[in-house]
């Protein structure tokens, strides 16, 4: 792989801008990604918090902390929302993306910068009108939104007549707005700006997973757009796009919403999968096995999630048929991800594996991913799914492959990425602790679930029958342990800050082969100013 | 990088295609409303019978109960009921029911009637030949319109594995208040002493 030979001499054309015009003017990929990593994970606090909230209130039978039920909706809600579109998309693309896609293919930036600053603060600004959506009147008598994260119709258009939704369509405008500028601007980085020499089929597979989830957000997104102008028409002026007194068919919502809805989980998924793969072959020491298998594997997944949508609605009505070939679509993407689990699991096998933390929250990622990918195949089937449609086993296995997949991964990032993008090296322990503590609190959290779901308890109610207590007690211990995980890592953060011991460029040793390792901890402000040269095929 | 104009000017060139994208797309959101629309007219899909001009079909000696349900949104201020709940038809035979709407209020209000089939499947197969869907109609105070419905159900149903088991199929009309012709907000208006 190429050295950059550019790393100490650049150091004197570091002129670092003033805080104020570093830090809100920015235009530098790695302070935008940098800011977009804060943002996320204060947003994932926020969202985080609600659902300590619905915890609390699910820990016993009856209402304890909600005497207005529809509160708890609200909460549900804006958990959903943070969670997909201000907490999982702004780390793992915003965050993640921008820090090391330019260095990782060779580039010096990104292709526009400063759009690239338009869609941090675009996302800054959705999040604010989020938080304004809670406290303003949603249904009759009551604040914020509760209609999940759906937003399906007639509960949004004739349910909530107040400003709060009004607040939460704005807010997804802006939030879309800003992932489709940022979609382009990965495009056109990756297609157009690769160093001399990598060609795409030896591009390392996290920028090929965001190229992949950068066409899916360019495809998906605007629909999104469309659905939810649709329904801001409907409740402001008029339209019938999906109220049967005008013509319009509430279900017409569901169509759109799960043709952006479904590619949006890969889109939360796949830049997991491409930072999984390069923690795994570092720390197996060895190359990603079957690398073209890995790429086009997600290509694969990104077409296919745009042809199974239906899947979420099998309780509307659709024909025998209909449902048969969404059962079969769905299933069919259990083939590309199964080559993606067993390519790491050939990546670590006969490889000299050291058990960093980040290595821990991989293989961790990749046991919880399976056990939430085999749940979808159960959901996947429509007599099946007609039993537990909304009910806890929906929740269980969504946060299975987003909670305990996405979410591992962005740890597992952090861990590895944290000498790089701080340059202080943090103890491995806080990592390792934080990894036991959340495995042991995330699994204790969902898994019962599993068995809530299988008996009937359904999702998005304040309250449940004295039968379900048992499991929802322990459900609720384990959502207070993977909470207190996070305390383990910001004491991390601010511990390795204290300590300031120095990184060294490459930390990881030899297994760490993609570019970002050949410069400096942190990079230099501006890098590859001389462009590297990729001269062999390692990967 | 040596950012030569040619450089720049393809990079344009990929963001432009991208933007080309993301307008497609929003155009196809929002084409997919009349396309959903003409979909469920020609499949019958999400029980949206199937207007049809004209009975070609045989009668089949299988008889099949349709159901009539009619309701009014209780926004309006209406009477609506079929002559009959039910009747009992041959496949494939021409039948006709009236309805009768009364405006039981003191003004002149404007409603629209929307119409369904349950269960959804049987959608294809009801065919329409003259209804009174998604035309408004404005009453006067106290009067009484009568208005048909000339269907038959395809005999094609007895051949179709999802639904040929079905003993009744149940046509549904709801009346809303018309928010085209007539602001929606004086049809309500007008009904709100009665409805407390």
């Amino acid at each position: 792989m190429a050295h950059a030979a550019d790393a100490a001499h650049a150091d004197h054309h570091d002129h670092l801008p003033s805080f104020w015009r570093r830090w809100f003017y920015s235009t530098n990929h790695k302070d935008i990604g940098t800011l977009y990593l804060i943002f996320g994970f204060t947003a994932g606090i926020v969202g985080g918090l609600l659902s300590i909230g619905m915890r609390l209130e699910l820990q016993e039978p009856g209402l304890q902390f909600f005497s207005n039920p529809q509160a708890f909706n609200v909460f549900v809600t804006g958990h959903g929302l943070i969670m997909v579109f201000f907490m999982v998309m702004p780390t793992l693309i915003g965050g993640f993306g921008n820090w090391f896609i330019p260095i990782m293919i060779g580039a010096p930036d990104m292709a526009f910068p400063r759009m690239n600053n338009i869609s941090f603060w675009l996302t800054v600004s959705a999040f604010a009108l989020m938080l304004c959506s809670l406290f303003v009147e949603g249904a009759p008598g009551s604040l914020g939104f509760g209609g999940g994260w759906t937003v399906y119709p007639p509960l949004s258009t004739a349910g909530h007549p107040g400003p709060a939704l009004d607040f939460g369509i704005l807010a997804l405008h802006l939030a879309g707005a800003a992932s489709i500028l940022g979609a382009i601007n990965f495009i056109t980085t990756i297609l157009n700006m690769r160093a001399p020499g990598m060609t795409l089929h030896k591009m390392p597979l996290f920028a090929w997973a965001m190229l992949v989830t950068a066409f899916l957000l360019l495809l998906s997104l605007p629909v999104l757009a469309g659905a939810i102008t649709m329904l801001l028409t409907d409740r402001n002026f008029g339209t019938t796009f999906f109220d049967p007194s005008g013509g319009g068919d509430p279900v017409l919502y569901q169509h759109l919403f799960w043709f952006f809805g479904h590619p949006e989980v890969y889109i939360m998924i796949l830049p997991a999968f491409g930072i999984v793969s390069h923690i795994i072959s570092t720390f197996s020491r060895k190359p990603i096995f079957g690398y073209l298998g890995m790429a086009y594997a997600m290509v694969a997944i990104g077409v296919v999630g745009f042809i199974v949508w239906a899947h979420h609605m099998y309780t509307v009505g659709l024909s025998l048929q209909t449902q048969a070939y969404f059962v079969f679509a769905t299933m069919v993407i259990a083939v590309p991800t199964g080559v993606k689990i067993f390519s790491w699991i050939a990546t670590m096998w006969g490889g000299s594996i050291r058990f960093t933390a980040a290595m821990q929250w991989a293989v961790g990622f990749v046991f919880l991913f399976t056990v939430g990918g085999v749940t979808g195949v159960v959901l996947a089937n429509a007599p099946v799914d007609r039993y537990m449609h909304d009910t806890y086993y929906v929740v269980a296995h969504f946060h299975y492959v987003l909670s305990l997949g996405a979410v591992f991964v962005i740890f597992a990032a952090m861990y590895y990425w944290f000498p790089k993008i701080t340059g202080y090296v943090m103890p491995e322990w806080i990592g390792k602790l934080h990894f036991w503590v959340a495995f042991i609190g995330s699994n204790v959290l969902f898994f019962p679930m599993h068995f809530l779901g299988l008996s009937g308890m359904p999702r998005r109610y304040a309250d449940y029958p004295d039968a379900f207590a048992g499991w929802n007690y322990v459900s609720s211990i384990g959502a207070y342990i993977f909470f207190a995980g996070l305390f383990i890592f910001i004491f991390g953060v601010i511990y390795s800050f204290v300590r300031k011991e120095k990184a060294a460029g490459n930390p990881w040793g030899e297994g760490a082969t993609t570019l970002e390792w050949t410069l400096s901890s942190p990079p230099p402000f501006h890098q590859f100013e001389t462009l590297p040269r990729v001269v062999d095929t390692g990967h | 990088m040596a950012e030569t104009s040619q450089h720049r000017r393809k990079m344009n060139r990929t963001a432009l295609a991208c933007a080309g994208i993301v307008v497609g797309m929003v155009g196809l959101a929002y084409a997919s409303v009349p396309l959903y629309d003409l979909f469920c007219k020609v499949t019958g899909f999400g029980g949206t019978p199937i207007a049809r001009d004209s009975n070609g079909s045989e009668i089949l000696n299988r008889t099949i109960t349709v159901r009539f349900d009619s309701n009014v949104s209780p926004s309006l201020n209406w009477r609506f009921a079929p002559e009959t709940p039910e009747v009992k038809v041959k496949l494939g035979e021409t039948t006709t029911v009236h309805y009768k709407v009364t405006n039981k209020s003191d003004k002149p209000t404007t409603g629209i009637a929307t119409y369904n089939v349950q269960p959804d499947l049987a959608g294809t197969y009801f065919s329409k030949l003259e209804c009174f869907c998604f035309t408004e109609q404005t009453l006067q105070p106290g009067e009484t319109l009568e208005s048909a419905v000339v269907f038959y159900v395809d005999p094609r149903l007895a051949e179709d594995p999802d639904v040929k088991h079905l003993t009744s199929i149940t046509l549904s009309y709801t009346y809303f208040p018309s928010k085209g012709g007539q602001p929606v907000a004086e049809a309500t208006s007008s009904t709100k002493p009665i409805a407390q």
